[in-house]
C-alpha cells in the first residue's frame, strides 16, 4: 500500500511547484506564458482521455469542440458586448449544447466508423467557423477579446494571475476527473470500453452513459477552448483544424491514453520540446513522427503507463524474493499477473 | 414465465434461428441442446435484447418484451451469464460481481447481501476478492461470471455453455452450484452441448439443430431418446 501514501506525498508536492513554479523561473514571462498554454491544453486532453481513453471512443472532432468555446467566448464578448463571466459560462453552456445534439447522431456509430465520423465533422465546424464571416469574421478571426474579468479585487491583466486563474480551472479539472475515474461512473466506462455488448448483458444503459461522457468531453474542450480566447485575445479559424485534434491527441498518446496523469506528462513534454525545437519547425515532425511511433510500439500506454509497469515489475520482484521461501510462487503466476499488471494501469495510472 | 412464439432471427439475409417455440415454466431448469452454430447463442441474445427477432415475439411474465434495450430487460430480471466467460479482466474479482449490481446500484445494502450470498456459493473467490478477474483460472473465471450474473437478483438466469472448456471434475461443480441457485428460486434456461450433465439436473429440454428446434420433451424422455444419445451422449 506504499503507493497509496506516495500519491498522498506526491500530489501535494506537484501542486506546490505549480504554485511556486512562476517563482522559481523569477518570473519570466515566456516560461509562464508557455506554462499557461499548456496547462489550456491539458484541460482539452483530459476532455479527449474521458472518451477515447476511458471509454473507447476516439472522438476526431474535438478541435472543433473546442473552437467551439473559443468562438462563443469572442463574440459574445466583443461583439455581444456581454459581462465576460456571463459569456464564459455561456460558452460552456453552448459546447455542452451542440455536443448533446452532436453526441445524439455521432455515437450511432461506431470504432472507425465513429471516428471517421467525427473527423468528417470537426472538419465541418471548422469550414463553417471559416466561411461563416458575418459571425465569426473568417480568415480575420476575432480581435480583441477582453482578459478575464475582475473577480472582486483580483486582477487579470497580467500573464501571472492568469497562469494562478488557469492554474485552478486544471486543478478542478483533474479533481472532477480523479472523482469520475474512482466511482462507478468509470468502472461503467471501462466496461463499456471493455465490451458494448457485455455491459448491456450486465444492465447498463450504453447510449446514456456514452451520451454522458461525450458531453462531459465537449464541455471539458469547450472550458479549454474559453480559456484560450481570453488569455491569447485573438483567435482565427486554424484553432479548429485537424491539426490541433491530432496535436490533442499526440500529447495524450505520448503521456498516456487511459491513464490519469498521462494528460499533463504528454502535454508538458511535447509542448516544451517543440519550444526547444522551434527552429526546426518544419522538420520537428521527422524527430516526433518516429518517437510517437515508437512509442506507440512499445509503449501502447504512453511513458504514464510504461513507467508505471516498470514500478510494478520491480515490486512485484521485490515481493517475489521475500516471499520465495514461504509461497514459492511459479514463473507462470508470474506472468499472468504481469498481462493483467498491464490492465490494471487503466484505472490507476 | 418465459416465453418464445414463432422467433426467427436473421442476421443480414442469413436466417439464423427460424420459428422457434420455447415455454420456461417458473422454478424449472431448462436446457437448449445443440452443436456450435445451431441457434442456441442467437437465441439467449435474443431474449436478452441484444438481437431483435425479425418474427415473432418474446414474452416475460406476461409482458412483450422483444422491443425492449438490453438494459431494461436487465431491470425486468432476466440476467445472461454470457459464453467464454467474459469478464472484466482488468477489474478485480470483487469490482467484477459489483458491476453485476448495476441495476441496483442505488441499493448498497441488498449489493452487500448479494455479494455474501455469492461468497458462500464460491468460498475460493472471497480468498481472491482483490485480484484481477484476468489472473484466475477457468474455472475460477466462470464462477466470477455466475456470480455477477447472480448479483442483479434475477428472476430466470440465462447461462450459455458454462461447462465450456472445463475440466470435468469442474464440471460438475459449475452443475451442482446451478442447481443449488435453481433450488433458492431463481429459473434457469441453459445453453449446453454437455448434454449428459445438462439433462441429469434439467427438467426440460429442446434440441437445435441448423437454426430450428428438431426435438423437445422432458430430460427423460431426452435421455431415453437414441437420436440424443447418438449425437450427444456418445452411448
Amino acid at each position: 500500500m506504499s503507493t497509496i501514501s506516495n500519491r498522498k506525498i506526491v500530489i501535494p508536492v506537484l501542486i506546490l511547484l505549480a504554485v511556486f513554479f512562476p517563482l522559481m523561473t523569477q518570473n519570466n514571462t515566456y516560461i509562464i506564458h508557455v506554462m499557461t498554454l499548456s496547462f489550456i491544453w491539458m484541460i482539452g486532453v483530459y476532455g479527449l482521455n474521458l472518451l477515447a481513453g476511458y471509454t473507447g471512443y476516439l472522438s476526431l472532432a474535438h478541435a472543433g469542440f473546442f473552437a467551439i468555446g473559443a468562438y462563443s467566448l469572442g463574440i459574445l464578448t466583443v461583439k455581444a458586448q456581454m459581462n465576460f463571466w456571463l459569456a464564459f459560462l455561456l460558452a460552456l453552456v453552448i459546447t455542452s449544447v451542440i455536443g448533446l445534439i452532436v453526441g445524439i447522431i455521432a455515437l450511432r456509430t461506431k470504432e472507425h466508423f465513429f471516428a471517421i465520423y467525427t473527423l468528417c465533422l470537426g472538419y465541418i465546424l471548422y469550414l463553417v467557423i471559416d466561411k461563416w464571416e458575418s459571425l465569426t469574421e473568417g480568415v480575420r478571426g476575432l480581435i480583441g477579446i477582453p482578459a478575464p474579468a475582475n473577480i472582486g479585487p483580483i486582477k487579470f491583466d497580467n500573464e501571472l494571475s492568469n497562469y494562478y486563474l488557469v492554474l485552478v480551472f486544471l486543478l478542478l479539472v483533474v479533481l472532477v476527473m480523479y472523482r469520475i475515474i474512482h466511482s462507478l461512473s468509470g468502472r461503467t466506462y471501462i466496461a463499456i470500453r471493455n465490451s458494448e455488448d457485455l455491459a448491456q448483458t450486465i444492465g447498463i444503459s450504453t447510449m446514456k452513459n456514452k451520451l454522458t461522457v461525450f458531453v462531459l468531453s465537449t464541455f471539458f474542450a469547450g472550458l479549454s477552448g474559453a480559456l484560450y480566447a481570453s488569455f491569447v485575445r485573438f483567435i482565427g479559424p486554424d484553432i479548429g483544424a485537424i491539426q490541433i485534434t491530432f496535436d490533442l491527441l499526440t500529447y495524450l498518446l505520448v503521456g498516456g491514453i487511459g491513464t490519469l496523469t498521462g494528460p499533463i506528462v504528454g502535454t508538458l513534454l511535447i509542448v516544451w520540446l517543440s519550444q526547444f525545437l522551434q527552429d526546426l519547425q518544419d522538420q520537428r515532425m521527422l524527430i516526433f513522427g518516429p518517437i510517437l511511433t515508437l512509442l506507440v510500439i512499445f509503449y501502447p500506454r504512453g511513458i504514464v503507463g510504461g513507467v508505471s509497469s516498470l514500478f510494478q515489475m520491480i515490486r512485484s520482484k521485490g515481493s517475489q524474493k521475500s516471499t520465495t521461501v514461504s509461497k514459492g510462487r511459479t514463473a507462470k503466476e508470474m506472468v499472468i499477473e504481469k498481462n493483467t499488471i498491464s490492465d490494471k494501469q487503466v484505472k490507476e495510472g | 414465465m418465459l416465453k418464445l412464439n414463432n422467433v426467427s432471427v436473421k442476421y443480414g439475409s442469413f436466417t439464423a434461428v427460424h420459428d422457434i417455440n420455447i415455454e420456461v415454466n417458473a422454478g424449472e431448469i431448462v436446457v437448449l441442446l445443440g452443436a456450435n452454430g445451431a441457434g442456441k447463442s442467437t437465441t439467449f441474445r435474443t431474449i436478452s435484447g441484444l438481437s431483435k427477432p425479425a418474427v415473432g415475439e418474446v414474452l416475460f411474465e406476461g409482458e412483450k418484451i422483444n422491443r425492449k434495450s438490453a438494459d431494461q430487460i436487465v431491470q425486468l430480471g432476466i440476467g445472461q451469464c454470457p459464453e467464454g466467460r467474459k469478464l472484466f479482466p482488468a477489474m478485480s474479482v470483487e469490482e467484477n460481481l459489483n458491476m453485476g449490481a448495476y441495476v441496483h446500484r442505488r441499493k448498497k445494502g441488498q449489493i452487500k447481501q448479494s455479494l455474501e450470498h455469492v461468497y458462500e456459493l464460491f468460498p475460493i473467490l472471497k480468498d481472491k476478492r482483490h485480484d484481477a478477474a484476468g489472473s484466475l483460472s477457468g474455472g475460477q473465471q466462470q464462477m466470477v461470471a455466475i456470480g455477477r450474473a447472480l448479483m442483479s437478483k434475477p428472476k430466470v438466469m440465462l447461462l450459455d455453455e458454462p461447462s465450456i472448456g472445463l475440466a470435468p471434475l469442474i464440471v460438475e461443480q459449475m452443475f451442482e452450484v446451478i442447481q443449488k441457485i435453481n433450488k433458492e428460486g431463481t429459473t434457469i434456461l441453459l445453453a449446453e452441448q454437455n448434454a449428459n450433465a445438462a439433462l441429469k439436473i434439467a427438467d426440460k429440454g429442446y434440441v437445435f439443430e441448423n437454426g430450428s428446434i428438431v426435438l423437445k420433451g422432458t430430460s427423460a424422455e431426452l435421455f431415453a431418446n437414441d437420436e440424443v444419445r447418438k449425437a450427444y451422449i456418445g452411448a
